[in-house]
């Protein structure tokens, strides 16, 4: 919360000049290694109003915000919300905004926009369909220059209204920023609750905003570490279902599931490739923890990539699937190294101190999100080469970073001291805007989808 | 440093409740299927002869073996217990065990499951060499998900390093 006032306040200090694209965080990452981000030098930011949806007639829907006007008033809050949440922007809902009728949604009254000092204005509509459906429009324009930037609509069932303000919101983000969307995205992880000694852990899938939020399995055997399919068909996780570690493939429209491979020994750490035709996964035996990587519509051959001594384990695929990047204690401890996608090539790239964990390759490719480990557990970044180390995160324990689809955002969870409480938490690439997401009770192993199909 | 008086604390006042006494069990022919079906763990008789109850009461806290930190190495302590172990098993030899392999906290979870599993097999092997069969045993990691100690202190985080015998009952 502190990090957010800083970042408005920030915000009200910055230049109000137009800004045609939001400063390339990536290359304002660069400078200097291992420190944290404080230079608020390169911020930028821009005011935009998201008044309230207009609609045609206000008539009653099946969403669940109401009628066709209320409906224009939440999806115009979630918008708000989801431009609040990344440090680039500094919108304003609608609840503080005059209400524009209908036949202004395409005439914006540009001069009343710019007295109030609004960069940016995003206008919609809702309209009620006869089949029960509902149509939303979006529209962005730049005040300034009393122009219409974007546009877009979509017809959707009621229940599904959220994903046109997500939709709506990824627009307005890419068509500013110049980044690509990533709003229209699903979470999945652990929901955890109970004492330390005896946590109750259910697999959990929710919306990118941690609304929509439902419960895959009913906690009787301990859940762990979920990752999305890339279409969003099948969750991959760690479930003790028979007594042992073992690896399953979980369908959230039926909640059906299968064992992703049989084996006598515990299986960890499941991972799609970026296709979704392989998973990689982590086998224990006598000791010894390998990586391996198998069909992921079964009964195909196992493939073993490491054979090291020591533990190899959570590999994760760089975005055109060539190289894998993994941990391993070969040298001692914990080392984040790199191979190719057959196992050849196995090289160490972390020589910073301390140890690293969990590696998640950024959907860009441009670097490599990870734990480490120095007394505390922090979340932080590299390029796959292993330099420009940068710490997103300075807490107790913060662990297993997880990417938006986009690679600017990163997903993490975080431990309490002492009562091991744990909550899911967000921040940007630059470290600026930290937050935690609502869940309902405590949650740990977020695991980020690709953009919705 | 590695047997852990709380520990053994805590298994005595079990057993002050459950049995009334400290007194090992004086069964003449250690024949635990008749014990099982005959006569339930009365409190005033002490455990089942060849029971999980048993094991723990024999053991006193020599049930569980702790390790160092990122550590799998069977220690000097870790030997005494894990010998007091394979006797009592000896006694049995029908009785099966499961070696459950755990963490502290202040490490990753994927990792600390593989971890977990290491530790618990570094026991069996160890099992292994004082003549238990390995395929009376089975292993499991909770990595750090099961934690003995609450507390956030290295104190808790020694007592939670640690690999578990449990007999399968």
């Amino acid at each position: 919360m502190n990090t957010m006032s800083l970042a408005l306040a920030l915000a009200l200090t910055a230049q109000p000049a137009f800004t045609q694209s939001a400063p390339d965080a990536a290359t304002a990452q660069t400078a200097e290694p291992a420190i944290d981000v404080t230079d608020d030098s390169d911020w930028q930011n821009q005011t935009i109003a998201i008044p309230s949806f207009a609609t045609n007639a206000d008539v009653p829907t099946q969403a669940s915000a109401g009628s066709t006007s209320a409906l224009g008033f939440a999806l115009a809050g979630v918008i708000t919300a989801d431009l609040q949440n990344n440090g680039l922007f500094k919108p304003t809902g609608p609840a503080a905004l005059p209400r524009p009728a209908l036949p202004q949604i395409q005439a914006p009254e540009y001069n009343n926009w710019g007295a109030r000092g609004t960069d940016m204005l995003i206008q919609g509509y809702v309209r009620a369909e006869a089949g029960g459906q509902v149509t939303i429009g979006c529209y962005l324009y730049d005040v300034a220059l009393k122009q219409q930037l974007a546009k877009a609509g979509w017809t959707l069932a009621p229940g599904d209204w959220r994903r046109a303000a997500h939709k709506c919101a990824d627009l307005v983000y890419s068509r500013l920023s110049g980044e690509s969307p990533f709003f229209d995205s699903k979470i999945a992880y652990i929901a955890e609750v109970g004492p330390k000694d005896r946590r109750l852990k259910r697999l959990a899938i929710m919306d990118s905003d941690g609304q929509n939020h439902e419960f895959l399995t009913t906690g009787q055997t301990t859940a762990l570490t979920p990752r999305w399919s890339p279409d969003y068909k099948s969750i991959l996780y760690l479930s003790y279902f028979n007594g042992q570690p073992r690896i399953y493939i979980l369908d959230p429209a039926t909640k059906s599931q299968r064992l992703l491979l049989s084996a006598k020994n515990p299986l960890f750490a499941p991972r799609w490739s970026p296709d979704g035709k392989w998973v990689l996964y982590s086998m224990a035996s006598a000791g010894n923890t390998d990586i391996y990587k198998i069909p992921a519509a079964g009964g195909g051959t196992a493939i073993k990539l490491t054979d090291s001594p020591g533990i190899d384990i959570g590999g994760s695929f760089s975005p055109d699937g060539s190289r894998i990047v993994f941990e391993s204690d070969r040298s001692g401890s914990q080392q984040i190294y790199v191979m190719n996608a057959d196992g050849s090539g196995q090289k160490r790239i972390s020589f910073f101190g301390g140890r690293g964990a969990t590696p998640e390759w950024s959907p860009r490719g441009d670097q490599i999100a990870f734990t480490h480990i120095v007394g505390n557990l922090r979340v932080a970044t590299m390029d796959p080469q292993g330099g420009s180390l940068r710490y997103l995160t300075d807490s107790w324990q913060d662990e297993a970073p997880t990417w938006a689809p986009n690679g600017r955002v990163i997903q993490f969870f975080r431990t309490a001291k002492s009562t091991g409480r744990t909550s899911v938490w967000q921040v940007d690439l630059t470290g600026r805007t930290l937050r935690k997401l609502d869940t309902p009770v405590d949650g740990s192993d977020p695991a980020w989808g690709a953009l919705r199909p | 440093m590695k047997t852990n008086p709380a520990l053994i604390a805590l298994l005595a006042a079990g057993l002050a409740v459950s049995a009334c006494s400290k007194k090992p069990p004086k069964v003449l022919p250690p024949d635990p299927g008749a014990a099982v079906s005959t006569e339930t763990p009365a409190s005033s008789q002490g455990p089942v002869p060849g029971s999980q109850a048993d094991f723990a009461a024999t053991l006193m806290g020599q049930d569980t073996i702790l390790f160092d930190t990122d550590k799998y190495n069977i220690d000097s302590a870790d030997q005494t217990a894990l010998a007091a172990q394979a006797q009592w098993l000896a006694k049995y030899p029908a009785k099966r065990i499961t070696l459950e392999g755990h963490c502290d906290e202040r490490g990753t979870r994927e990792y600390n499951l593989a971890l977990g599993e290491r530790r618990a097999n570094a026991a069996k092997n160890y099992l292994a060499t004082l003549g238990v069969d390995p395929m009376r045993i089975a292993t499991i990691s909770y990595g750090k998900e099961r934690p003995a100690a609450l507390g956030s202190d290295e104190a808790s985080w020694a007592r939670n390093r640690r690999a578990v015998t449990v007999t399968i009952d």
